[in-house]
C-alpha cells in the first residue's frame, strides 16, 4: 500500500532540502579559524557529518510534513484509519540504513582520530602545569625553562603536551587547535598539537574548576623556529620545585602511554 | 496535642526530624569525643556536626510522619493497623499532604511536587541568562553562578524530569495494565515523599556557608572532595532522590510483571508500559552507582576515605568512570518513558495502530542493553585509557540505530490515518519528533571522538543536552500532561491556552538553545559567568528568548490551575482511545476497577473491525464491540 505514496517526489523533496540546508551550513566556518594539522580534518569530518544529518533531518521534516498535509483528518470525521500495523520491509531498511550510516561515521572518526593523534618523530615536549586559577608552561628540552600565562611553540613542528594538574581538574583547549585534553591531579596527559599557523591564540579553561574558571586563560603564540628559539633562550625562571616534583610523582601508566596509542 | 503527637502527620513528622537531628549531633559529639577530637573545630570541608543530623533529619521526619508505621509495627509484633484501600482515596486537597498509598493520589503528588521544582529550577535558569545577557558579570559573582547552574541542574534532573515520569506513570500505569493499584502501596508513598526530602537539601544548601553546591550536576572530584558545606548537600539530596526512584522502579518492575489483567500479555502491553518496564530496568540496576559515586565523595569529605585524593594514592578519574555509569543510562531514564508517552499519543490522534509495535518494543530493550556500554563517551577528553575511546564511540553511534527506529516508527503511524491535531499533547508529540532529531543528530557528532574533542565542555553541549531534556523529554512530558490531564482531574483544559503555550515553548526551546551550537562551536565553553565579547550578541539574543521560553510557562501554569478547578467536565474518553485507563471515568473510580478487566486484544487496534482491547466489568465477552467513546462514559 505504500505504492500509493509519491516516493519519488518526497525523495526528490528530502535531496532538495537537505542540499539546501548542505550548501548554506558546510558554506559557513562553524569552528573558527583553523590554525593546526588537526583542525582541518575535524572540520572536514564535520562538514561530511552536516551533509549526512541535513539528509536525516529533511527525510524526517519531509515524512512529517507530507503526512500532516496528506492524512490530515476533516472535521467531523471521527472514523479510523487504515489499519496498517506495520511493514516488515520498511522495518528492516530503516534499522539496517541507519546502522551503515554510524558505522560508516564511525570507521571515518577512528581515521581521523588516528591521524590526528599520530606521534612525529622528534617533537616538542611542553609541560602544562595547571591550577586554581592560572597555567604555567615547562620546556624540558631547553634546560627547564619556566613561565607563567603565556606559551611559545614553533610553527609547523609537533608539540607533545605533557599536563600535570595541581589541585583539581583543568581543561586544555585551544579552540584554533581543536584540541582539548583534561588536566588530572596525579594522573600525566598528553595532547598532541602541531600547529601550522602563525599567530596569537587564547588557552581556554574548558573543566570547571571554581569561581575563577571563566578567567583562567593564558596566551598562546605560535611564532617561527627562530624567534621561538630567542623566546625560549630569553627565559630567566626554572620550573620550580613543587611542579617540578608533580612531573616525577604523577604516574605515566595511567593513561597508557603514547607508543601504545595516545592519550 | 497528645493525640497530634501520637498521630502519624507532620506534627510527628516535624518532632521525628528534630529528634532526629539532635540524636545525630550528639552522636558526632560522642564519637569525637571518644576519639580525642576537638569537639566543634572542624576542616574547612567536613563538618560532620551539620551532615550527621542532615542523614538523620530526613530519615526522622519520615519516620514520624509514619512512612515505616506498618512495617515497625508489623516488624515488632504489634497490631498493624488495618490498612486496606478504601481508605486511601483523596476527599479533599488535605489528603494531599498525608502518607497516602492510593497510587492515583501518589501520581498527582509526585506532579505537582516536581513541577514545582521545575517551575523553581526554571527561574534559577532565567537568572542564568539573565547573567549571561551580556558579557562581564552583572547580576550575580562568579562563585554564585557556579551555585546557581548547580543547582538548576541538579534539580531539573533529580528532581523534575526523572520524578514527573514517575509520577506520570504511576498515575496511568497500573489504570493501563488492568492493576487496582501498584504492587507496593507502602513502598510507593515512602518513594514519593522522599523527594521534598531531596529538594529540601537541594535548595537548603542555599542556606550553607560557602553557599550552594557549586561543582556542577556532575560533582567531579576533586573540586566536589574541597568545596565548601553545599557540596554536601548535593551528596545526600542525590541519595534520597535516588531511593525514591529505585524504589519506584521496583515497584514498577514487580507491577509490570504480575499483576497485569488477565489477557494482558507482553505484547499486548502499550508502549507506555514497555517505556517503563526498559526505563526501570535502568534505574535498579544503574542508580546505586550514583549513590555510590557520592557516598565515596562526602566520605571522602567528612571521613577521609581518600577515594579520589591523589594525593593519598585516590583515583581521580575513576570518579568519572562511576559517575557516568549511572548518568549515561540516566538520560536514557530521562527519555524511554517519553517515548512511551509519544507512542500512546500519537497512536491515538492518528487514530491508527502503531507502526511496528513488536520493533518498538525491542527498540526500548535494545537501547538498555546499549546504554549500558555508552557512559565513557563522556570522558573522551577527560584522560582515561586511550584505547576505551573507539569501542565506545561505536556503541554510542550504535545507540542511535533503535532511537531512529522510534522516529520513522512514529512517522508511519502517522501514514494512512486519520491525524487530528486539535490535542495540544498531539502539537507537543509532532514537535518533539523534529526537536528530538536535532538533539539525536547532535548527539551523533558528539559520540565522534575527533569533534567531541573540539566541542566537549562548551555551549554545543549545553545546546545538546537542553535540545534532548527539554526539546525531547520536556514535550514528552507536557505531551503526557495535557494527554491525560482530563483522566487526572476530571476537566478539560483550555486548547487555546494550550496553543498559545505549544508554540510559545517551540519557538523558544528553537531560539534559545539553536544559537548555542554555534557559539560553543566558535569556541565559548560551557559553565563560566563571564566570556569573550565576540558572543555577546549572541547570548543577548538566547537570553531573549530564555525569558519568552520562561515566561509563556506561565500559561501552562495557570492553565493547569483555572481547568483544573474550572475546566468543563471531562468524559471518560475524550481522546476516543482503545486502552484501559479511557474507558473508567474520569477521574477514575477510588479501586480503578469494580472487578478487574480482561484484555483480548491489542492496545492500538483503531480501524480494525471488530478489534477490541479489554473487556470491561458489566460487558459480557458476547456482545458486539461497542464504539470505544461510549464505553465508561459518563
Amino acid at each position: 500500500m505504500y505504492g500509493r505514496l509519491p516516493i519519488v517526489k518526497m525523495l526528490a523533496a528530502t535531496v532538495a532540502l537537505a542540499a539546501a540546508i548542505s550548501a548554506v551550513m558546510v558554506s559557513i566556518n562553524w569552528d573558527g579559524q583553523e590554525a593546526s594539522t588537526a583542525a582541518p580534518k575535524i572540520d572536514d569530518l564535520l562538514n561530511v557529518m552536516i551533509v549526512v544529518s541535513s539528509f536525516v533531518f529533511s527525510l524526517v521534516v519531509v515524512m512529517l510534513f507530507y503526512a500532516l498535509w496528506k492524512f490530515r483528518a476533516k472535521p467531523g470525521d471521527e472514523s479510523d484509519g487504515e489499519p496498517i500495523h506495520g511493514n516488515t520491509r520498511l522495518e528492516i531498511a530503516w534499522t539496517l540504513i541507519p546502522t551503515i550510516i554510524v558505522l560508516f561515521g564511525g570507521g571515518y572518526s577512528w581515521k581521523v582520530l588516528n591521524e590526528i593523534e599520530k606521534p612525529a618523530k622528534n617533537p616538542l615536549t611542553v609541560d602544562v602545569f595547571s591550577q586554581q586559577y592560572a597555567w604555567s608552561f615547562g620546556y624540558p628540552g631547553k634546560g627547564d625553562a619556566y613561565v607563567e600565562g603565556e606559551m611559545h611553540v614553533p610553527v609547523n613542528r609537533q608539540v607533545q603536551f605533557k599536563m600535570h594538574a595541581q589541585d583539581v581538574i583543568h581543561s586544555f583547549w585551544v579552540p584554533e587547535w581543536r584540541i582539548k585534553k583534561d588536566n588530572v591531579p596525579g594522573i600525566t596527559t598528553t595532547a598532541i598539537v602541531t600547529p601550522d599557523r602563525v599567530g596569537t591564540y587564547q588557552l581556554i579553561c574548558t573543566e570547571l574548576c571554581g569561581f575563577g574558571h571563566a578567567s583562567m586563560r593564558a596566551k598562546v603564540v605560535v611564532e617561527p623556529p627562530g624567534q621561538f628559539q630567542r623566546w625560549v633562550a630569553g627565559l630567566k625562571q626554572k620550573v620550580p620545585k613543587p611542579l617540578a616534583e608533580s612531573v616525577v610523582q604523577d604516574t605515566e601508566s595511567n593513561p597508557v602511554p603514547l607508543t601504545a596509542g595516545g592519550a | 496535642m497528645t493525640a497530634a503527637i501520637k498521630q502519624p502527620g507532620w506534627i510527628r513528622g516535624a518532632i521525628g526530624a528534630v529528634l532526629a537531628g539532635a540524636f545525630g549531633f550528639g552522636l558526632v559529639l560522642a564519637l569525637r569525643a571518644i576519639s580525642g577530637l576537638p569537639l566543634y573545630d572542624t576542616e574547612q570541608t567536613g563538618y560532620p556536626h551539620v551532615v550527621v543530623p542532615l542523614i538523620l533529619a530526613p530519615l526522622g521526619f519520615l519516620a514520624g510522619f509514619g512512612c515505616f508505621d506498618y512495617w515497625l509495627r508489623w516488624a515488632a509484633g504489634l497490631p498493624t493497623i488495618p490498612d486496606d484501600h478504601s481508605q486511601h482515596g483523596a476527599k479533599s486537597w488535605k489528603d494531599y499532604f498525608r502518607f497516602n498509598t492510593d497510587h492515583k493520589v501518589i501520581g498527582i503528588q509526585y506532579i505537582v511536587t516536581t513541577f514545582f521544582f521545575f517551575f523553581f529550577g526554571g527561574l534559577l535558569a532565567m537568572l542564568i541568562r539573565a547573567e549571561l545577557a551580556q558579557p562581564g558579570t552583572q547580576i550575580v559573582g562568579a562563585a554564585a553562578y557556579n551555585s546557581l547552574f548547580s543547582t538548576h541542574a541538579a534539580i531539573m534532573i533529580f528532581l523534575f524530569v526523572i520524578p514527573v515520569f514517575a509520577g506520570i506513570a504511576n498515575y496511568v500505569l497500573p489504570l493501563m495494565i488492568g492493576a487496582p493499584d501498584m504492587a507496593f502501596p507502602r513502598l510507593n508513598a515512602l518513594s514519593f515523599w522522599m523527594l521534598p526530602m531531596a529538594g529540601l537539601l537541594f535548595i537548603g544548601s542555599f542556606l550553607a556557608p560557602g553557599g550552594a553546591f557549586d561543582a556542577g550536576w556532575t560533582g567531579y572530584a576533586p573540586l566536589s572532595t574541597g568545596a565548601p558545606l553545599g557540596q554536601s548537600f548535593f551528596n545526600l539530596g542525590v541519595q534520597f532522590a535516588g531511593a525514591s526512584s529505585i524504589a519506584t522502579a521496583l515497584n514498577f518492575l514487580v507491577t509490570i510483571i504480575t499483576m497485569r489483567a488477565p489477557g494482558m500479555t507482553f505484547w499486548r502491553m502499550p508502549l507506555l508500559v514497555w517505556a517503563n518496564l526498559s526505563t526501570s530496568l535502568l534505574v535498579v540496576a544503574a542508580t546505586p552507582f550514583i549513590a555510590g559515586a557520592q557516598f565515596m565523595v562526602l566520605f571522602d569529605r567528612i571521613l577521609h576515605t581518600n577515594f579520589f585524593d591523589f594525593a593519598a594514592g585516590g583515583d581521580v578519574i575513576s570518579y568519572q568512570h562511576i559517575f557516568w555509569f549511572y548518568s549515561h543510562p540516566a538520560v536514557y531514564i530521562m527519555m524511554l518513558p517519553g517515548f512511551g508517552i509519544i507512542s500512546e499519543v500519537i497512536s491515538i490522534h492518528s487514530r491508527k495502530p502503531i507502526f511496528g509495535y513488536r520493533l518498538m518494543a525491542l527498540a526500548l530493550i535494545g537501547i538498555v542493553v546499549l546504554s549500558y556500554s555508552v557512559w565513557a563517551h563522556h570522558m573522551f577528553v577527560a584522560g582515561m585509557f586511550s584505547w576505551l575511546r573507539v569501542p565506545m564511540m561505536l556503541t554510542t553511534l550504535l545507540i542511535a540505530v533503535p532511537t531512529g527506529i522510534k522516529i520513522f516508527s512514529w512517522l508511519g503511524t502517522l501514514y494512512f490515518g486519520k491525524i487530528h491535531t486539535y490535542s495540544t499533547a498531539m502539537l507537543f508529540a509532532l514537535a518533539f519528533i523534529v526537536t528530538f532529531t536535532i538533539g539525536g543528530i547532535s548527539g551523533v557528532m558528539l559520540g565522534m571522538v575527533p569533534i567531541d574533542i573540539h566541542v566537549s565542555d562548551t555551549y554545543f553541549i549545553v545546546a545538546h543536552i537542553h535540545f534532548v531534556l527539554f526539546g525531547g523529554s520536556v514535550f514528552t512530558i507536557f505531551a503526557g500532561i495535557y494527554h491525560w490531564f482530563p483522566k487526572i482531574t476530571g476537566r478539560m483544559y483550555d486548547e487555546k491556552l494550550g496553543r498559545v503555550h505549544f508554540w510559545g515553548t517551540l519557538v523558544g526551546t528553537w531560539g534559545t538553545f539553536i544559537p548555542m551550537h554555534w557559539i560553543g562551536m566558535d569556541g565559548m565553553p560551557r559553565r563560566v559567568a563571564d566570556y569573550a565579547t565576540q558572543f555577546g550578541n549572541w547570548n543577548l539574543l538566547i537570553s531573549c528568548f530564555a525569558f519568552m521560553l520562561g515566561a509563556i510557562q506561565l500559561v501552562f501554569l495557570y492553565n493547569m490551575i483555572v481547568s483544573w478547578r474550572f475546566g468543563p467536565r471531562a468524559v471518560g474518553n475524550p481522546w476516543r482511545a482503545n486502552s484501559i485507563e479511557w474507558q473508567v471515568s474520569s477521574p477514575p473510580p477510588i479501586f480503578n476497577f469494580d472487578e478487574i478487566p480482561r484484555v483480548v486484544g491489542g492496545p492500538y487496534e483503531f480501524g480494525v473491525p471488530g478489534a477490541k482491547h479489554a473487556i470491561m466489568a458489566g460487558e459480557g465477552a458476547e456482545v458486539p464491540a461497542p464504539a470505544p467513546s461510549v464505553v465508561g462514559s459518563t
